[in-house]
């Protein structure tokens, strides 16, 4: 029902939450607009009315870059890394960790799931 | 953490100075720097520097888009060559330092 930014809010969640689902707004940009607006935080997304909707929206569109805009804008950010040569842009590129962690071990949210290396021996207890 | 605004960016002294001499003689040489930590500024832009990695001096040409990285990051300090018996990151990690310098 409340479609902001091209998002569905879910309706059972309070406001607060519900607006956390369009991408590039968390809790504290949440808190921060409803305040602004002079929206009660506590209410439900179900029981907002059609007035207090079109102003979240209107401030939305105003102050934030959310969803699209902003998926645009950090791939952009990433593709100029990789465009200019920089380390960073090199571990973009192969899908490791950028910030320097350790790859040795760990490292599986940016590397996936194991694959299997050929040839190696199974240690056998 | 990044560094304090109010020192402003952090330049090798030597490396400034050439930079500005050639910029005053409107002269582009490539010039040899071990001082990779030093911060491109946009006064660098269209100059080619040597940058060491350890080893070897690698050609970083500066273009624009490069301002407020450092000189070290374009210029990589690792070689993977690929893991025994992996022929297709073989190929693809020697082509890797040939373009570090783009």
């Amino acid at each position: 029902m409340a479609r902001i930014a091209g998002v569905d809010l879910p309706r059972d969640k309070k406001l607060e939450i519900g607006l956390t689902y369009i991408f590039g707004i968390g809790r504290k940009t949440a808190q921060s607009i409803l305040e602004s607006t002079g929206v009660s935080p506590a209410q439900r997304v179900r029981d907002l009315s059609d007035a207090d909707t079109n102003k979240l929206r209107q401030a939305i569109e105003r102050d934030l870059k959310v969803e699209g805009a902003l998926r645009t804008e950090v791939a952009m950010n990433i593709k100029r890394l990789m465009d200019i040569g920089s380390y960073r842009g090199t571990r973009h590129r192969r899908g490791l960790p950028v910030r320097g962690q350790r790859t040795h071990t760990n490292a599986r949210t940016k590397k996936g799931p194991r694959r299997a290396i050929a040839g190696k021996k199974k240690v056998t207890k | 953490m990044g560094r304090s605004v109010r020192k402003g960016p952090f330049v090798h002294e030597s490396l400034m100075s050439k930079v500005d001499a050639m910029n005053g003689r409107n002269e582009k040489k490539v010039m040899k720097t071990w001082s990779r930590a030093s911060t491109i500024l946009p006064d660098f832009v269209g100059h080619t520097f040597a940058v060491h990695n350890g080893n070897k001096f690698i050609p970083v040409y500066v273009t624009e888009n490069m301002v407020g990285h450092k000189l070290g990051e374009f210029s990589p300090t690792r070689l993977f060559r690929g893991h025994t018996g992996n022929k297709a990151t073989d190929k693809k990690a020697a082509g890797v330092p040939a373009k570090g310098g783009k």
